[in-house]
């Protein structure tokens, strides 16, 4: 088993873990809102056009994330839309574009080259994921996030709670609703790398939950979701290169003992 | 002191319509909506604060003005984790990400004011009916010191809470001079409560002062032959 110091002389590893360390936070933050507003649906549909997107910028061999990006937040204003409107089923349809989104993904990687590992590694994640181009992007983009969303803490908390208040108050509601949509999409582009895109709702939905069992103020719940996606990235990612596991699934296995934990907690009270 | 004027509003919202409602709210007034369930009390009150839109018809409001809102509770989410004190600091408007002395004062002041300051830290899903609408109410006194708007506040509170909740309102009506605006399905209290009754079923039926209300044709139906005045 190597230690530490070798482990993170590793330069991929090194990318994972400055990568992971920001997406965390990034996608515990902006998860306790979107699960509160019953959004999580969207989280997840999200991911898998992003993978449609992914499919397409490989089939193309060009740098993925700047295709990936304008698709998949094109993708996030319609889903919100769909969500909204009531008279459409917007769960059947987030339903119906997650799978054609996977769907188109599979047909275009086996016209180009057949399926190979960069599916499986689009799909389930790979530790090596991250490039050296895709690093710096990947940073910036992250930390934007999480600059942004620090700024609008109260609105974004106000219009969690509220929608009809805020707009009482002067929030512009659709405005912020928009960035938290933006926001997420952004969070999920780049996270899916490693995660893999059918595992990156969870890193949203899985800290948001499990806080949100035992803490009673969003401010608790915020933090709580933040330190726990942490550590479960941290501590997935260690597991991971230490047993020779899956990335992604090791951390999403994480998160669910965590989950476990605090609903144990919750009863034990 | 004309706060806002609504002229000729109708609005179309799912099945409840309302029609050519025309009325205007002075400063210091106390006005009950009341009507039947589906009358369109609900929709007017939103269509006032600028949740809905219009069909025709104009709403001015004077300029600056601030409002603050109470809505119905059940538009809260359950099991939202949320402190009372997080909730009554939603009312600060302000861009900034953190609140300032005097904001926090503010906040501080009006959950005094409301009796729930020993409630602060308390999760709201815990606290009974009638502590969750003060704080409703404190973060509305939060977000305006001169208008509130009220949907069926009294929806689910006990008694006891229900005649705090009407003694509370008059005092910041009379001794604060605060204009209120309520939707309520109580009448009796309505128009013990209220300087002006506003009474809708798609269209204005009524509006003036409750003695006048009482002599009415609809108010005596509503009312149901009671003598009380």
């Amino acid at each position: 088993m190597p230690d530490l110091i070798t482990l993170f002389s590793y330069s991929f590893m090194q990318r994972a873990l400055l990568v992971g360390l920001l997406v965390a936070p990034c996608a515990a933050l902006l998860g306790v809102s979107l699960v509160l507003r019953r959004f999580s649906m969207i989280g997840d549909g999200l991911s898998h056009v992003g993978f449609g997107a992914l499919s397409l910028a490989f089939a193309l061999q060009v740098t993925p994330l700047p295709v990936a990006l304008p698709v998949v937040i094109l993708a996030a204003f319609w889903l919100l839309r769909l969500s909204e409107n009531s008279k459409i089923q917007g769960d059947s349809a987030i339903a119906l574009i997650s799978s054609s989104a996977i769907a188109f993904g599979v047909v275009i990687t086996s016209l180009s080259n057949g399926m190979s590992t960069d599916v499986y590694d689009l799909m389930f994640g790979s530790i090596l994921a991250v490039g050296k181009d895709d690093l710096r992007l990947s940073l910036f983009l992250s930390a934007a996030v999480l600059i942004v969303f620090i700024c609008f803490y109260r609105k974004i908390f106000a219009i969690t709670f509220d929608e009809g208040f805020s707009k009482t108050a002067g929030i512009r509601v659709r405005f912020y609703t928009m960035l938290i949509a933006f926001l997420t999409t952004v969070t999920i582009v780049v996270g899916m790398r490693i995660m893999g895109s059918m595992l990156i709702s969870s890193l949203i939905i899985f800290p948001a939950l499990t806080s949100m069992q035992v803490f009673r103020s969003f401010r608790a719940v915020t933090i709580c979701a933040v330190v726990l996606s942490v550590i479960a990235f941290g501590v997935g990612l260690l597991l991971s290169f230490w047993f020779s596991l899956p990335t992604g699934a090791t951390i999403v296995l994480v998160n669910l003992c965590f989950f476990l934990l605090f609903g144990l907690w919750k009863k034990c009270r | 002191m004309i706060l806002l004027t609504c002229d000729n509003v109708s609005v179309a919202y799912d099945d409840v319509a309302i029609q050519d409602v025309s009325f205007s709210v002075e400063k210091g007034d106390f006005i009950c909506i009341v009507g039947e369930n589906g009358s369109g009390k609900t929709t007017l009150i939103k269509t006032l604060l600028g949740l809905l839109p219009t069909k025709s018809g104009k709403i001015t409001m004077q300029e600056g003005l601030r409002t603050g809102y109470v809505p119905q509770k059940l538009s809260v989410k359950r099991n939202f984790p949320a402190s009372a004190e997080e909730i009554v600091r939603m009312g600060v408007r302000s861009a900034r990400p953190f609140l300032s002395r005097r904001e926090r004062a503010l906040v501080r002041q009006n959950m005094e004011r409301l009796g729930i300051i020993d409630l602060r830290k308390k999760s709201f899903q815990s606290l009974s009916g009638g502590q969750q609408q003060r704080v409703l109410i404190a973060r509305a006194l939060t977000a305006s010191d001169t208008v509130l708007f009220l949907d069926e506040p009294g929806t689910g509170l006990d008694p006891v809470a229900l005649a705090d909740l009407q003694a509370l309102l008059m005092d910041l009506n009379r001794n604060k001079g605060m204009t209120i605006l309520m939707v309520s399905h109580d009448m009796h209290a309505a128009v013990h409560t209220a300087t002006k009754i506003l009474h809708i079923n798609k269209t204005v039926q009524f509006f003036g002062p409750p003695q006048d209300f009482i002599c009415s044709e609809c108010g005596k139906r509503f009312l149901g032959g009671s003598k009380s005045a």
